[in-house]
C-alpha cells in the first residue's frame, strides 16, 4: 500500500465516523438536519477520494470513464429530481424505490465483480458474501419495488395470495441457498451465477405480494436493513471495509427500526414476514352488534363544540395523509387557538404510513413542533380534553384493543374514549386494516362526520369562520 | 492487498454494535427521517460501483457497470436529498409575526 492508499483509506475512516455521528445528532429535531448534512458531507469527500483513487491507479479505458460519468449523471439526476418533486404523501414510497436501487447496486457490484474474474479461481473469501450480497441485495431490489408499488396503488395493497404462491416462495428461497453453494464450489460457472441472480429476484416478488399495504412500512424499513447488509457483504467482496461500516450501521438501523414499528402495531415481524393480516379470515366483528348505533352530525354542530371548548386533541390519521389533508387541519387549529382554545395534536406511532410521517406531514404545514405530542404524552390529556377531533384514524383509536381476544388486542392505542367527546371525520364506517368495526364509532359520545378529510374540514373551517363573525 | 478477513469480520460486528447504540436512542418522531438517512448512508454503495466500474473492459461489465453506478448514485443523491427536505420541515421557526405596531 503506498502513501496516497494510505491517506485514502484515512478519509474513508473519517467519513465512516461523521456517518455515525450524523446518526447521532438526527437523536434530536434541532441538529436532525445538521447531522444529515454532516453525513451527506462525507459521503461527498468519499466519493471524491474513491476518484482520486481510480484516477491514480491508472489503466481505466476510456469507455470505463464514459461509464462512470453517464452513470453517475443518469443516477444523480434521476434521483435528485424525484426528491425534490415528490409530495410528502408519496415520500414512503420513494424511500423504498431509492432502498430498491442501492439494493440493485449491491447486487450488481458483487455480480460485475464474479463477471470480471471469469477463469480465476474465486476464492471463498469472495465468493461466500459474494453470494449472500447479490442474494441479499436482489431480494431487496424486487421487495422494495413491489412495496413501492402497493404504496402508490399500482399494485392493489390487498394481501395478493395466488395457488402455490407460498411453495414458490419456498422453491425461490432454497433454490437461492443452492446457486449459492453452487458458485462458492464452482465459482467459474455462469449457471451458478445466474440462479443466484435469478431466484432471489423471484424470491423478493413472492415474499412481498401477500403482504397487506399496512404492513409496507415495516417490510420498507426491513429490505433496507436488507440492503444495508448487502452494502456490507459487497465491501467483503471488494475488500473495502468503508462499505462493511456504513452498511452494518444501515443494518443495525433497520433492524432497530423494524422492530420498533411491528412493535407500535403489535405485530411480530415473522407474523408479518408470512402475511395474512388483514384477510379478516374467520375474525367477527365484536362491536356493539346489530343494534349499535352511529350518531352524525353536520359540520356546523362540529365548529360550535370546537370553538367553545377549552381544550381541543386532533388526532391525525392516515385519511389525512391520503386526501392531503395536513394543511386544511393546520388552518382549523390556528382558527380555533385565535379564539383562545388550546390545541394539541396526538401522534400516534404509526400513524401515516411509517413512524414519524404524520410529524413530517404536518411539519409541512407549518404546525409547531411543540403542538405534536406521542401517544405516552398525550394519552393522560384525554380525560381534560373536551373534544377529540379524530381524522382518518381508524385502529389506533380502537378501545377493543384494551380487551383481549381481538386482532387489534394489546396494540397500542390513543385514548380518544376517554375524551369528553369525540368527532370522528371518516368518509364511511369502513374498516381499518384490522378489518373489525371500531367500538369508539358506537359510543354515545362519539359524533361521526361522514366526509374526505380534506372536503369535512374545509366545511369545518368555513362554519368556524362563520360563527366569529 | 487484501486485509486480513478476521479485521474486516472485526470491523463488520463493531460497525452493526455502534449502529444498534446510535440508534436506539431515536425518538419516534424522527423514524422516517431516519430511515432515509440510513437509506442515503447505504448509497456508500456508490463507492463500490465506481470502484467496479474502473475495472470492467467486455461489453458486458461496462453494462452491469453502468447500471450500478447508476443505480448507487441514484440511491445516495436522492437519498440525502429527500432526507434534507423532510429535517427542513422540523427548523426550528421564527417566533410567530410580531406585533402589528412593530412594522
Amino acid at each position: 500500500m503506498d502513501t496516497l492508499d494510505t491517506l485514502i483509506r484515512y478519509v474513508f475512516l473519517a467519513a465512516a465516523a461523521c456517518f455515525v455521528l450524523g446518526l447521532h445528532l438526527m437523536n434530536a429535531p434541532a441538529t436532525a438536519r445538521r447531522g444529515n448534512l454532516l453525513s451527506a458531507g462525507a459521503m461527498a469527500v468519499a466519493v471524491v477520494a474513491a476518484v482520486v483513487s481510480i484516477v491514480a491507479h491508472g489503466g481505466v479505458d476510456p469507455t470505463a470513464w464514459a461509464v462512470m460519468v453517464l452513470g453517475t449523471a443518469v443516477g444523480a439526476v434521476a434521483g435528485a429530481h424525484a426528491a425534490r418533486t415528490v409530495r410528502m404523501t408519496a415520500m414512503p414510497q420513494l424511500v423504498s424505490l431509492f432502498n430498491a436501487v442501492g439494493g440493485g447496486a449491491a447486487a450488481l457490484l458483487a455480480i460485475s465483480h464474479v463477471v470480471q474474474a471469469d477463469g480465476e479461481a474465486l476464492g471463498a473469501r469472495v465468493t461466500v458474501p459474494g453470494g449472500l450480497d447479490i442474494a441479499i441485495g436482489a431480494v431487496a431490489f424486487t421487495g422494495s419495488l413491489v412495496a413501492a408499488a402497493k404504496l402508490q396503488g399500482v399494485i392493489s395493497g390487498a394481501p395478493l395470495v395466488f395457488r402455490g404462491s407460498r411453495a414458490l416462495a419456498v422453491g425461490t428461497l432454497l433454490a437461492t441457498l443452492a446457486g449459492i453453494v453452487w458458485l462458492v464450489a464452482a465459482p467459474g460457472q455462469l449457471p451458478a451465477l445466474a440462479l443466484v441472480v435469478a431466484a432471489p429476484l423471484v424470491f423478493g416478488l413472492v415474499a412481498v405480494l401477500p403482504i397487506g399495504g399496512a404492513d409496507m412500512p415495516v417490510v420498507i424499513s426491513l429490505l433496507n436493513a436488507f440492503t444495508g447488509l448487502a452494502v456490507a457483504l459487497a465491501g467483503f467482496v471488494i475488500d473495502e471495509p468503508v462499505l462493511v461500516i456504513a452498511g452494518a450501521l444501515v443494518g443495525a438501523s433497520g433492524t432497530i427500526l423494524t422492530k420498533l414499528m411491528a412493535d407500535a402495531m403489535n405485530r411480530s415481524i415473522v407474523a408479518i414476514m408470512l402475511g395474512g393480516f388483514g384477510t379478516g379470515r374467520g375474525v367477527p366483528s365484536t362491536a356493539g352488534g346489530p343494534a349499535a348505533r352511529v350518531r352524525t352530525v353536520t359540520p356546523e354542530d362540529v365548529s360550535i363544540q370546537l370553538a367553545y371548548a377549552q381544550k381541543v386533541i386532533i388526532v391525525p390519521g392516515y385519511g389525512l395523509a391520503a386526501a392531503r389533508a395536513q394543511h386544511e387541519i393546520a388552518t382549523l387549529a390556528s382558527l380555533l387557538e385565535e379564539r383562545g382554545v388550546e390545541v394539541s395534536y396526538a401522534i400516534h406511532p404509526v400513524a401515516g404510513r411509517m413512524p414519524g410521517h404524520m410529524n413530517v406531514l404536518l411539519a409541512e404545514a407549518d404546525v409547531p413542533y411543540s403542538q405534536l405530542k406521542d401517544l405516552e404524552e398525550i394519552n393522560p390529556e384525554f380525560p381534560q380534553a373536551d373534544v377529540a377531533l379524530v381524522v382518518g384514524a381508524n385502529d389506533v383509536t380502537n378501545p377493543a384493543a384494551r380487551r383481549p381476544g381481538t386482532p387489534v388486542s394489546g396494540m397500542p392505542i390513543l385514548d380518544v374514549d376517554r375524551a369528553r367527546s369525540a368527532v370522528v371525520i371518516k368518509r364511511s364506517m369502513g374498516h381499518g386494516y384490522a378489518g373489525i368495526d371500531n367500538e369508539l364509532y358506537t359510543s354515545p359520545r362519539t359524533g361521526m362526520l361522514f366526509a374526505d378529510a380534506k372536503q369535512g374540514l374545509t366545511e369545518l373551517i368555513a362554519a368556524v369562520r362563520a360563527l366569529v363573525r | 492487498m487484501s486485509t486480513d478477513l478476521v479485521v474486516v469480520v472485526t470491523i463488520f460486528v463493531l460497525s452493526l454494535l455502534v449502529g444498534f447504540e446510535v440508534i436506539s436512542k431515536v425518538p419516534p418522531t424522527l423514524h422516517t427521517p431516519l430511515m432515509s438517512g440510513a437509506n442515503a448512508i447505504h448509497g456508500i454503495v456508490f463507492i463500490g460501483a465506481l470502484l467496479v466500474a474502473a475495472e470492467a473492459d467486455t461489453v458486458l461489465e461496462h453494462v452491469l457497470a453502468f447500471a450500478a453506478v447508476a443505480f448507487g448514485a441514484a440511491n445516495v443523491v436522492g437519498g440525502y436529498v429527500v432526507t434534507d427536505r423532510m429535517l427542513h420541515m422540523f427548523r426550528a421557526r421564527p417566533p410567530r409575526q410580531p406585533a402589528a405596531g412593530q412594522e
